[in-house]
């Protein structure tokens, strides 16, 4: 059986915070995820989950280790290497909603795809809305991003995130700020997501029902999967 | 790419239009007062230059009366151990115009290095007006070539210069001199020569050269007519006027032509060096208003940038997350400083435009400068290129900073920090 190259690959990921006393805050952090694979990390607030899921972003360059992305060793490269795995590669879904509230709807979905710039204006475009269309919020296109409710910018930001068609999108407690029913949306859309399309997703989270749904769930205590 | 960055810098402005705004109105402010004051003082260099450069020959060949250098005493003796009673061989029989005239004209005509020539020949006279002469001077000149060259005719204040070539024994007093003699254009004037040879000539114009010292002595003539008074040849010619295709030559040019020709030879730049100051001086002070004002400006960029980008760090942080690097978070901080420069610029070349014009037609009479009416200004695009120039340094200096902190913000911490 051949084995295929994992999407991602952690291998010793070990970080520090120096305020106000030098604390490890991860502890050997070593994992795989394969393609289309539905992942849940889950533990107790403060354990470290923010910190790795910005590790594994590549946004946090701070730490020690290796990651590997498509079988590609990511530490150590520059600023703009970076930047364009994260406009390629990662699909990133914040907590907070984060949208820029001097754009449109429909820009906040284009923006990191012209930022890449492969494809026409209006490809884009076209792009856009139908990822807007898969996640109900076409209606709110040409709104302006904050004139949406916390949901529907969730939704929104995960049409953002789908739009360069990366690898593997990543989110950060994406539910934790919504109530139950969009919680169950934003859930389903994930779910959907997964079966329909084949995406990878490494969704942290401390919601429990919302972890045992996913096709893994890996657990954190203080700073090491368990 | 770069597209992107600018469309983003665009939102960002339009999300702030009040304080891009405010930023580029500091910079259309020094802009503007740059221009006015670079075109206002440029005009009124020109203006004073005028007086003098104008009407000035670049070169002016001469023969002066001296003693010769080697007095005959010094030639046989030594000088340093000896004292010599006699010592002043004194100028005699000296010729007063310029020797070989004719051929230094023809070779002075042919040089590329020259625009144009023009002779002249003076001659001291008295003015008889009554009972009482007045001591004057007539000069000879050509009235095409001086007003070629040296705008003659702009200082004309009744009359036609020409006349003085189509009218036999016309003249141009000085303005003063027609005062004195309470003549009108038409009138007949008598001159007397230091010989006691007389002419009657007919007045046809005034001559107004803002100087009045001047004026009260000077007239013009045609050249025939000194000659003709002096009872001299055609040739002969006491001074030669040349003008260059650049001034700057003017020094070395007078130095080459003393020596070949064996006459006095005086640049513009030794006989006018107080001119040259004047002119630098108020070039200099515009400069420095200017620059000062844009300095101020540019500060003030500096703050309006600095709180924008620290009003914007989430924007900056989710940038970063969606795949904008360091540096095009700076160009998009850099094409915002520099649209204000650009914007806040150009709009500042227009009224500084609008404010020239104005000055432009505000009266300013003088007796002094008949052919000015309002005040001088000078539109040189020189000094709108430089506006716009230093409009964009500054921007890009003020924009720099905030623009490198924005590149560097760390959107772990921000995004952490919600
Ligand atoms: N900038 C920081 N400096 C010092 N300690 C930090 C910093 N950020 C987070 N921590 C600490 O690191 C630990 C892990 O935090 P985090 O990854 O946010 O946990 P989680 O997301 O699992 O709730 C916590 O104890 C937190 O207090
Ligand atoms: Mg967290």
């Amino acid at each position: 059986m051949i084995k295929t190259e994992p999407i991602l690959k952690a291998n010793g990921i070990e970080k520090y915070f120096n305020d106000p006393v030098r604390v490890k805050v991860l502890d050997n952090i070593c994992f795989e995820i394969q393609k289309g694979d539905f992942v849940a990390i889950t533990g107790k607030s403060g354990c470290g989950k923010s910190t790795l899921l910005y590790i594994l972003s590549t946004l946090d360059t701070d730490y020690d280790g290796q990651l590997w992305l498509e079988g590609k060793l990511t530490s150590g490269k520059t600023d703009k290497e970076l930047a364009l795995i994260r406009n390629q590669k990662i699909g990133f879904v914040f907590q907070f909603h984060y949208l820029l509230n001097e754009f449109t709807v429909l820009k906040n979905v284009m923006l990191p795809a012209l930022k890449l710039g492969q494809k026409s204006k209006e490809e884009i475009e076209h792009d856009a809305i139908q990822n807007l269309k898969l996640l109900g919020m076409d209606q709110k296109a040409l709104k302006n991003a904050n004139q949406l409710s916390g949901g529907e910018k969730q939704r929104v930001a995960i049409a953002r995130a789908l739009i360069n068609q990366p690898l593997i999108i990543m989110g950060d407690e994406p539910t934790g700020n919504l109530d139950n029913k969009n919680t169950d949306i934003v859930y389903d859309i994930f779910k959907e997501l997964s079966t329909t399309f084949q995406q990878t997703l490494l969704i942290v989270t401390h919601d429990q029902e919302f972890a045992a749904k996913t096709h893994r769930t890996l657990v954190m205590e203080d700073g090491r999967m368990v | 790419m770069v597209r992107v960055n600018l469309d983003i810098a665009k939102s960002l402005m339009t999300a702030r239009w009040q304080q891009t705004g405010i930023a580029a109105v500091g910079v259309t402010f020094s802009i503007t007062m740059f221009i006015a004051l670079l075109g206002f003082m440029n005009g009124l260099n020109s203006m004073l230059d005028g007086l003098i450069i104008n009407r000035t020959a670049h070169v002016r060949l001469y023969n002066d009366i001296s003693p010769t250098k080697n007095q005959p005493i010094a030639i046989g003796t030594d000088s340093t151990k000896e004292h010599h009673f006699i010592h002043s061989l004194k100028a005699t029989s000296v010729r007063k115009d310029i020797y070989n005239a004719p051929q230094i004209m023809q070779a002075l005509r042919q040089d590329k290095r020259v625009t144009g020539i023009a002779p002249r020949l003076s001659a001291q006279i008295l003015y008889n007006a009554g009972s009482i002469d007045i001591t004057g001077v007539l000069n000879g000149i050509e009235a095409d070539a001086e007003s070629n060259l040296f705008h003659f005719s702009d200082y004309i204040s009744r009359g036609e210069a020409k006349d003085l070539n189509s009218i036999p024994n016309a003249v141009i007093l000085g303005k003063g001199v027609a005062e004195k003699l309470l003549v009108e254009p038409g009138d007949v004037v008598q001159v007397t020569t230091s010989l006691g040879n007389k002419l009657s000539l007919k007045v046809v114009a005034f001559f107004q050269s803002g100087i009045a010292e001047y004026d009260k002595v000077q007239s013009f003539v045609s050249i025939e007519t000194v000659q003709k008074l002096l009872g001299v040849s055609k040739s002969y010619v006491s001074d030669i006027q040349v003008k260059l295709t650049d001034i700057t030559l003017a020094p070395a040019y007078a130095k080459e032509l003393s020596a070949v020709y064996q006459v006095n030879a005086e640049d513009i730049q030794t006989a006018n060096e107080q001119f040259e100051t004047g002119s630098f001086i108020r070039s200099l002070i515009s400069y420095a208003v200017g620059i000062t004002l844009l300095i101020v400006a540019g500060f003030g960029i500096y703050n309006i940038l600095n709180m924008m980008i620290y009003e914007k760090m989430d924007t900056i942080a989710i940038l970063k997350a969606t795949g904008f690097s360091g540096a095009d978070v700076r160009s998009i901080f850099m094409y915002i400083a520099l649209s204000i420069g650009l914007v806040g610029g150009l709009v500042g070349l227009i009224i500084g435009y609008v404010l020239l014009r104005i000055i432009d037609t505000i009266p300013f009479v003088t007796a002094a400068l008949p052919t000015i009416n309002t005040y001088p200004v000078d539109y040189n695009p020189v000094y709108f290129f430089i506006g716009i120039t230093f409009s964009l340094i500054t921007t890009a200096l003020a924009g720099f900073f905030p623009s490198r902190k924005a590149s560097i913000v760390d959107p772990v911490t921000i995004i952490r920090g919600k």
